[in-house]
C-alpha cells in the first residue's frame, strides 16, 4: 500500500511537467448545404471508435480494414445517433452513403460520407452533438459548414453542445415578404390606427348639406372620397416612417403616442361636430405624419437588417397599406348599403364616433399622463 | 466580404492538413491502426477496470483507481486522451464543489494539465481545508504553485510532506524549489544525496528523481554528473516521454544531435519528441528535416484548430528553431510565460527575446532573473547576447 501511494505520488509531481503530448481528441464534421439538401463528411478517429464500439475484434492491438469493415453498421448506427441536425424546428435526417479511411495528425480515421434533406430549404441549421462526450469529455468537434462560396466553423465540446449556424441570409422575396406580414400585424393589432381611419372614412358615404348628412348619390363619389383620405394618409405615414426609420428624424415616443391618441380624438369628434368635411384628406395628411413615427418605433423595435433595408422598409409599408386596404373593403361596401337610413346616421356615424372619441381620450389620458385606466 | 475571403481561406489551409483523400484500403488485412500500449498488460488491466467501473460507475474506490492509472497512462505515452478517459471516470463527482478528497485531487491534476491553475490551487485548498494531513494534495499544491512561479507558496507546501511523506519525495520537492530560486548547488546536493541514502525506495520514484537531478546537473554546468544522472534514469524507464524529452534536449545542447536521431527516430507520436527530433535532424544537416518539420506542423493547426493553447511553448520553439520566425516564436513565448514560469519557459523566452530583439521579453527576462535569483547555465550565453539591463 504504501509503495503504491508513493508511486502515485511520484507521478502526479511529475505529471505537471510539460505536457508532451500529440492533441486531445477530435472528430471532424464538414457539412455542405444546398437547399434542403445537405452532403457531409464526418472522419472519427479509430482509437476513438474502438473506445466506443469496439473494433479490435481479436484483442491484438491492430485494427485492419477487414475489422472495421465488420463494424460498419455499429460506427454508422453509434454516430448518427449522437448527430441531429435539425431546420426550423424539424428533423433533417441523416444516413451514411459510404464508408473510407483517411489519416490524420494524431492516427487513422473513419470516413462517413453522409447524405440528407430537411424538410424546407434551410436557412438555420440548428446542429446538436453529442459524440464521444460521455467517454471522453476532452472530446471536441470541428464543424465546417459551407454554403455556395460561403464557410462557417464551429466547435462542439461538452459545455458548447448545440449551436445554431445562419447558412445564408434568407432571400429577399423571403425577407421583402416577412416585413409585409410585420406591416399586417401591426395594423391589426394596432387599435389607435384602425380607429383613426374609421373615424375618417365614416363619413365618406355622406355629404354635408345645409348642416345636415345626407347619404351620398354615387358609389363612385364614396370611392373617391375615401381614396383621397386613404391616400393623403398612407403618403404621410410612408414619409415619417421612411425618415424615422432612416434615422434622420426622431420624436420622443411618449409625445408620439399622446398626440396619436389626440389625433383619434379630434377625427371622431369633427363627426359630431364637424367643422370640416371637404378637407378631411389635409387632416388624414396632417395626422398621418404623427401616425408614422407610431409605425417607425414598432419597426424600430423588429430591427431592420442592414443588408436589405429598403426592401424591408417598403414591405413594411406595403404590408400597413394592405392591412389599411382590407378595414377599406370591408367597410364601404357596408356603409355604402347603409347610407340612407337613420341606423347610419344616428348609431354608427354619431354612437360609433361618440365611442371612439371616448376611448380614445381615455388612451390620451393614459399615455400623456403615463396613467393605466384600460386593462 | 475580405474578412469572408480570409476566413475560407483559412479553412482552404486548414483542410489542406486535415488530411488528404479518403480512400478505400487495398486489403481486408491491411492495419490501419495500432492502439498504444499494443500488447503491454497495463491495456488489459485498464480494459478490466473500465468494464468493472461502467458495471457501478459510481464506486467511488473504482473511479479514482481508473483515473489514476489513465493519468499514469498519459504520462507515460504522453498521449492526452488518456485524460479524457480520467475525466469520464470521474463524471458522478466532476461537477460537485464538494466532490469527495480523492476525486478533488485528482480533478487538480487533470485540470492543471489543461493550464487551469486556479481552479486546481481552488480544489486543493478546498481539500487541505477539509483534512490538513493530505500529503498528496500539498504534493499537487507545491507542483502547480512551482509552474506558476509562486516559490514561496511551493516551499510551504513542501514543508508540510514531512512526516507525512517519504523523504525522497520531500527532498524532490524542496530541492525542485530550491533550484530555481537561488539555492541551485545546495539543492542539488541535498537531493543527490537523499537519492543515494534511500536506494530501496521503489524504481519509479527513482527513475524520475534520476531525471530531475540531470536537469539540475545540467543547469549548473555540471555535464558529466547531467549525462551520469540521465542515464541511470534511463535504466529504470527507457520509454518514459519525459525523460526522453530533457535527455534529448541535453544532447542537442551539447552538440550531439546524431545520438537525438537514434534515439527518437521510432518515438515521434508525441509532439514534443517530434520537435525534438526534427531540431536533431536539422542540425545534423539531414534532409528529413523538412518533412519532419511538416509534419510538425500540420500537429501545431490541428491543435489550434481546436484552439489548444497548452502548447505554446513547444511551439515558440517551432517558430524559432525550425521555422525561423523570431516575431512569431516571442510572441507565443510570452503568451505561455503569462501561464507558467517553469525553467524550460524562461529559456524559450530568453531565446526568442534574444532572436527577435524584443524589448518587452528581454525586460521580463531580466526582471525575472533578478527576483528569482534562478542559475541557469543553459541559458547564460543567450542571456549574455540579451545585454545588460536597459
Amino acid at each position: 500500500m504504501m509503495a503504491r501511494c508513493l508511486f502515485l505520488m511520484a507521478l502526479l509531481f511529475a505529471c505537471a511537467l510539460p505536457a508532451q503530448a500529440h492533441k486531445a481528441s477530435d472528430s471532424y464534421l464538414s457539412l455542405n448545404v444546398q437547399n434542403e439538401r445537405i452532403d457531409g463528411q464526418w472522419d472519427i478517429a479509430l482509437r476513438d471508435l474502438e473506445m466506443a464500439v469496439g473494433l479490435d475484434a481479436n484483442n491484438d492491438a491492430a485494427i485492419t480494414w477487414d475489422e472495421v469493415r465488420a463494424r460498419h453498421e455499429a460506427i454508422a448506427a453509434y454516430a448518427l445517433a449522437r448527430l441531429k441536425l435539425s431546420s426550423g424546428g424539424e428533423a433533417c435526417p441523416l444516413h451514411v452513403t459510404q464508408h473510407l479511411v483517411d489519416t490524420h495528425t494524431d492516427g487513422a480515421y473513419a470516413v462517413l460520407r453522409l447524405q440528407g434533406a430537411c424538410p424546407q430549404p434551410v436557412t438555420t441549421l440548428n446542429v446538436d452533438y453529442n459524440l464521444l462526450f460521455d467517454i471522453d469529455p476532452q472530446h471536441k468537434g470541428l464543424l465546417r459548414l459551407t454554403h455556395g462560396a460561403a464557410t462557417t466553423a464551429a466547435i462542439f465540446a461538452p459545455d458548447a453542445r448545440r449551436q445554431d449556424l445562419q447558412v445564408a441570409a434568407p432571400s429577399r422575396w423571403r425577407q421583402f415578404s416577412d416585413y409585409v406580414r410585420h406591416g399586417v400585424w401591426h395594423i391589426w393589432i394596432g387599435f389607435d390606427h384602425i380607429l383613426f381611419l374609421v373615424s375618417l372614412l365614416l363619413p365618406a358615404v355622406l355629404v354635408r348639406h345645409e348642416g345636415r348628412w345626407q347619404g351620398r348619390d354615387t358609389l363612385r363619389a364614396s370611392v373617391i372620397d375615401v381614396l383621397k383620405i386613404v391616400t393623403a394618409f398612407t403618403l404621410a405615414h410612408s414619409l415619417t416612417l421612411t425618415l424615422a426609420a432612416l434615422g434622420a428624424l426622431s420624436l420622443p415616443s411618449r409625445l408620439v403616442e399622446s398626440a396619436i391618441a389626440a389625433s383619434v380624438v379630434l377625427a371622431a369628434l369633427n363627426n359630431l361636430w364637424p367643422l370640416v368635411h371637404r378637407w378631411r384628406a389635409l387632416v388624414a395628411f396632417a395626422f398621418g405624419l404623427i401616425h408614422g413615427f407610431g409605425f417607425a418605433s414598432v419597426l424600430a423595435d423588429l430591427g431592420l437588417p442592414q443588408g436589405a433595408l429598403v426592401l424591408s422598409l417598403v414591405g413594411f409599408n406595403v404590408g400597413v397599406e394592405l392591412g389599411q386596404l382590407a378595414i377599406v373593403a370591408a367597410f364601404l361596401p357596408l356603409a355604402y348599403a347603409l347610407r340612407r337610413g337613420l341606423f347610419y346616421r344616428r348609431v354608427v356615424l354619431a354612437g360609433g364616433s361618440a365611442l371612439i372619441a371616448l376611448i380614445a381620450m381615455v388612451w390620451l389620458a393614459e399615455r400623456a399622463l403615463d396613467l393605466k385606466l384600460l386593462a | 466580404m475580405l474578412g469572408k475571403i480570409i476566413v475560407s481561406l483559412a479553412c482552404a489551409c486548414a483542410s489542406l492538413t486535415a488530411g488528404a483523400a479518403p480512400y478505400i484500403p487495398a486489403s481486408g488485412a491491411q492495419v490501419l491502426e495500432r492502439l498504444p500500449g499494443g500488447l503491454d498488460p497495463a491495456r488489459r488491466e485498464l480494459q478490466g477496470l473500465r468494464t468493472a467501473l461502467a458495471a457501478n460507475p459510481h464506486n467511488l474506490d473504482l473511479a479514482t483507481r481508473l483515473a489514476q492509472r489513465y493519468i499514469e497512462q498519459s504520462r507515460r505515452d504522453g498521449d492526452p486522451r488518456y485524460l479524457g478517459y480520467a475525466q469520464a471516470a470521474l463524471a458522478p463527482w466532476w461537477n460537485q464543489p464538494q466532490a469527495p478528497s480523492s476525486v478533488m485531487v485528482l480533478r487538480a491534476t487533470l485540470r492543471q494539465s489543461t493550464h487551469q491553475f486556479a481552479p486546481a490551487l481552488t480544489d486543493l485548498e478546498a481539500v487541505l481545508k477539509r483534512d490538513s494531513g493530505n500529503s498528496q494534495a500539498w504534493l499537487t499544491r507545491a507542483t502547480v504553485q512551482l509552474i506558476t512561479g509562486d516559490f514561496a507558496g511551493a516551499r510551504s507546501s513542501c514543508m508540510r510532506l514531512y512526516s507525512r511523506a517519504p523523504e525522497l519525495v520531500v527532498q524532490a520537492c524542496l530541492a525542485n524549489v530550491g533550484n530555481v530560486s537561488g539555492q541551485a548547488a545546495a539543492s542539488y546536493e541535498r537531493l543527490r544525496q537523499t537519492y543515494i541514502a534511500r536506494a530501496d525506495s521503489p524504481p519509479a520514484l527513482r527513475a524520475w528523481v534520476a531525471t530531475l537531478l540531470g536537469e539540475m546537473a545540467a543547469r549548473l554546468g555540471r555535464p558529466d554528473a547531467a549525462e551520469a544522472h540521465f542515464r541511470e534514469a534511463l535504466a529504470f524507464d527507457a520509454e518514459d516521454s519525459y525523460l526522453l524529452g530533457a535527455w534529448s534536449d541535453f544532447l542537442l545542447d551539447r552538440g550531439r544531435a546524431p545520438e537525438v536521431i537514434t534515439l527518437l527516430k521510432d518515438k515521434t507520436q508525441a509532439d514534443a519528441l517530434l520537435l525534438r527530433y526534427a531540431i536533431a535532424l536539422k542540425n545534423a544537416g539531414r534532409p528529413e528535416a523538412a518533412g519532419a518539420t511538416a509534419e510538425l506542423a500540420a500537429r501545431f493547426d490541428a491543435a489550434m484548430r481546436r484552439r489548444d493553447s497548452v502548447h505554446q511553448r513547444e511551439q515558440a520553439r517551432f517558430e524559432l528553431a525550425l521555422r525561423g520566425d523570431a516575431a512569431a516564436a516571442v510572441r507565443l513565448a510570452k503568451l505561455n510565460w503569462a501561464v507558467q514560469k517553469e525553467p524550460a519557459d524562461l529559456r524559450i523566452l530568453a531565446q526568442t527575446a534574444a532572436a527577435s530583439k524584443d524589448p518587452e521579453a528581454r525586460a521580463i527576462v531580466q526582471a525575472w532573473l533578478a527576483s528569482s535569483r534562478i542559475e541557469d547555465a543553459t541559458i547564460a550565453s543567450t542571456v549574455a547576447s540579451l545585454g545588460s539591463k536597459a
